[in-house]
């Protein structure tokens, strides 16, 4: 499961100046993939990979930390009114989210999806969009 | 055995025609033989769908009271040409709204009116005697207006060009994103479905035969402009109305960084008269060939990559000098299928029948590019010549000096050999002073991925780059990496100087 996680850094004891990734792994154990990070002076974002069992104790662990924890289940969405299944985004995309089906219909596994906002940019037809 | 379109017409009058879409045909010809399916097939429908920037509709608005004899028009802000009589206008599918808030054009204003949707005429006139009125803004439906005539002067090509990109940056193009250092391959066009890759040699695809447009009744007028089929690239100008056409087959679009195109659905039925048309209608996608070329070269002619067939590009990857890149298509080929399909169904219910060309197509026409008078200007007529250089092993000191004594701010770098290896600016050095002396060497210091141009460069490409690379110089280099002069930002203020040639 993905979570977004986002975090300021104002305050020295704010969670963004504190080790709070390596915390919860050594704390829980859990194995924590971070696909991507953009961090700042002031604030700070992730989007983080765990096992889905994992998923309650790595929330609850981020969020006493102060950490603000979002669940991202379809990380980009697809209107299926808008696309056309043309394919311009399956080669733009780095974590190969998009492909055809038997049909030539466009397939999208939105668990693989990193965030980079490259296919939304791509699409032809603004049928692709960021979970709002 | 030949047949003749009047048997084949009567078939489809009497519900007997066999009707097939161009994928389905290889399958029968292999298993019937030329002969058999030439027997059992009477029309193969083909179908493409993507985009087709040169799209557009002729309309007549109907007269207002008082009279205007419209000179400019807009729908829904978008700007139509007004240059024929007084109330008719062509709007074209690229032409973008004047308000920039976000991309809308032409094609938006096409898709909104097939769909249905209200839109906003404006016009303006300088008013005549016979024509009074001076400016009138209404809204329209498509039910509105008494003609609304698609005339596409250039859709349907028999292939495209795949894209890559070269370069190390990121290219916007009209055949979409192209990632750096050849990180995808961009393609369009339906491969075996494709109307004229069915029949390259024009036979029975010419002006007057019935198609399949956006949805509805249209026909071919003839070839389209820029039609080159003796280089593979034939294309067709084609005409419909578009009261019958429907949102599903015409869809605006945009290209990032490029701009507004329209997709556009069309396809073909083709009359199977003899082998040598079982024999086209027979192409597979690994029959198609076409080239992967380099968009990194901002030129006409650009290099190709390598040459691929649509099998190759519809399998998902190819490979590019042993790499392998993944591919993307701009065209929909589940909407090319739908296409051939509804087709299909019009032939078989009676709804259309089919005709033979009333003038025919040139097969081996190619087009010709631009003939231009004035002479494009190249590096070699603006650059210094006068080059002020320096070698890898040299002190940063004399680099200092040297940049001083000549009131320069760039040194291109040469190595042993004279061949250029880096260069290095006057900030370059003042970096150096701030770190302690620990750095000595110009080698030390330069940068080593010089964006350079070359003395036959057209001047506006050379300047794309300085401005792309946030630069003010390029050094200027032969075949074998020599330099032959230096190109900066106030070398360009000559071609404004009176100095251009004529």
């Amino acid at each position: 499961m993905k979570l977004l996680l986002a975090f300021s850094r104002r305050g020295q004891h704010d969670p963004g100046r504190e080790p709070v990734i390596a915390r919860v792994v050594t704390e829980t154990g859990v194995l924590v993939n971070v696909e991507k990070a953009n961090i700042d002076s002031m604030a700070g974002e992730m989007l983080i990979d765990i096992p889905d069992k994992d998923a309650d104790l790595v929330r609850q662990r981020l969020e006493e930390m102060g950490v603000t924890v979002r669940v991202m289940e379809n990380a980009v969405v697809r209107d299926e009114e808008e696309c056309v299944d043309c394919g311009a985004c399956i080669s733009i995309c780095p974590q190969e989210v998009f492909s055809f089906d038997e049909e030539w219909r466009l397939r999208v596994k939105s668990e693989r999806c990193v965030l980079c906002g490259k296919c939304i940019q791509a699409c032809p037809h603004g049928a692709l969009s960021q979970q709002g | 055995m030949e047949k003749s379109l009047d048997l084949i017409n009567a078939r489809i009058r009497d519900g007997t025609a066999r009707i097939v879409t161009a994928e389905e045909m290889p399958g029968i010809v292999d298993e019937l033989g030329e002969e058999g399916a030439l027997a059992e097939v009477d029309v193969v429908t083909t179908g493409t769908f993507g985009a087709m920037c040169s799209t557009g509709a002729f309309f007549n608005f109907g007269h207002a009271d008082p009279p205007i004899r419209m000179e400019r028009v807009w729908l829904n802000d978008v700007e139509a040409y007004a240059g024929i009589a007084a109330v008719d206008a062509y709007l074209g599918a690229t032409e973008e709204a004047e308000s920039k808030d976000h991309l809308y054009g032409g094609a938006h204003v096409l898709e909104e009116l097939v769909a249905g949707g209200t839109v906003e005429l404006r016009a303006t006139s300088r008013g005549t005697d016979c024509y009074p009125r001076r400016s009138i803004t209404t809204e329209l439906l498509l039910d509105d207006m008494n003609q609304a005539v698609m005339v596409n002067p250039r859709n349907a090509f028999q292939r495209y060009n795949a894209a890559s990109n070269a370069t190390d940056r990121t290219l916007n193009t009209y055949m979409g994103t192209l990632l750096p250092r050849c990180g995808n391959v961009s393609y369009s066009g339906a491969g075996t479905l494709s109307p004229l890759a069915n029949d390259p040699g024009f036979r029975v695809i010419g002006s007057g035969v019935p198609i399949f447009l956006a949805g509805g009744e249209g026909m071919i007028v003839g070839e389209g402009t820029q039609h080159s089929a003796g280089g593979g690239f034939g294309n067709l100008m084609v005409a419909g109305d578009m009261k019958q056409m429907r949102q599903e087959f015409l869809r605006a679009a945009v290209m990032n960084g490029y701009g507004v195109t329209m997709y556009v659905g069309v396809g073909i039925p083709i009359p199977v008269l003899d082998t040598g048309i079982v024999r086209s209608t027979a192409v597979r996608d690994e029959d198609i060939l076409t080239d992967i070329i380099d968009f990194g070269t901002p030129r006409r002619d650009r290099p190709s990559l390598a040459t691929v067939s649509y099998a190759d590009l519809r399998s998902g990857s190819v490979e590019i000098g042993g790499e392998t890149v993944r591919t993307s298509s701009l065209s929909s080929y589940r909407q090319a299928r739908a296409v051939a399909q509804e087709l299909k169904a019009w032939i078989e219910a009676g709804k259309m029948e089919l005709a033979l060309p009333t003038r025919r197509i040139d097969p081996a026409k190619r087009s010709k590019p631009m003939r231009e008078t004035a002479v494009t200007p190249r590096v070699r007529d603006i650059m210094n010549r006068q080059v002020i250089s320096i070698t890898e092993d040299e002190e940063i000191r004399v680099a200092a000096k040297r940049l001083l004594r000549d009131e320069t701010n760039h040194l291109p770098v040469l190595d042993g050999n004279g061949t250029l290896v880096g260069i290095i600016t006057t900030y370059d050095v003042s970096k150096a002073v701030v770190t302690d002396g620990r750095l000595r060497q110009v080698k030390d210091i330069m940068t080593r991925k010089v964006i350079k141009t070359t003395a036959d460069e057209p001047v506006d490409i050379a300047a794309r780059k300085l401005e792309q690379n946030n630069i003010s110089a390029l050094p200027v280099v032969d075949a074998t990496n020599r330099v032959v002069g230096i190109l900066s930002a106030i070398d360009l203020g000559k071609l404004f100087g009176g100095r251009r040639r004529r």
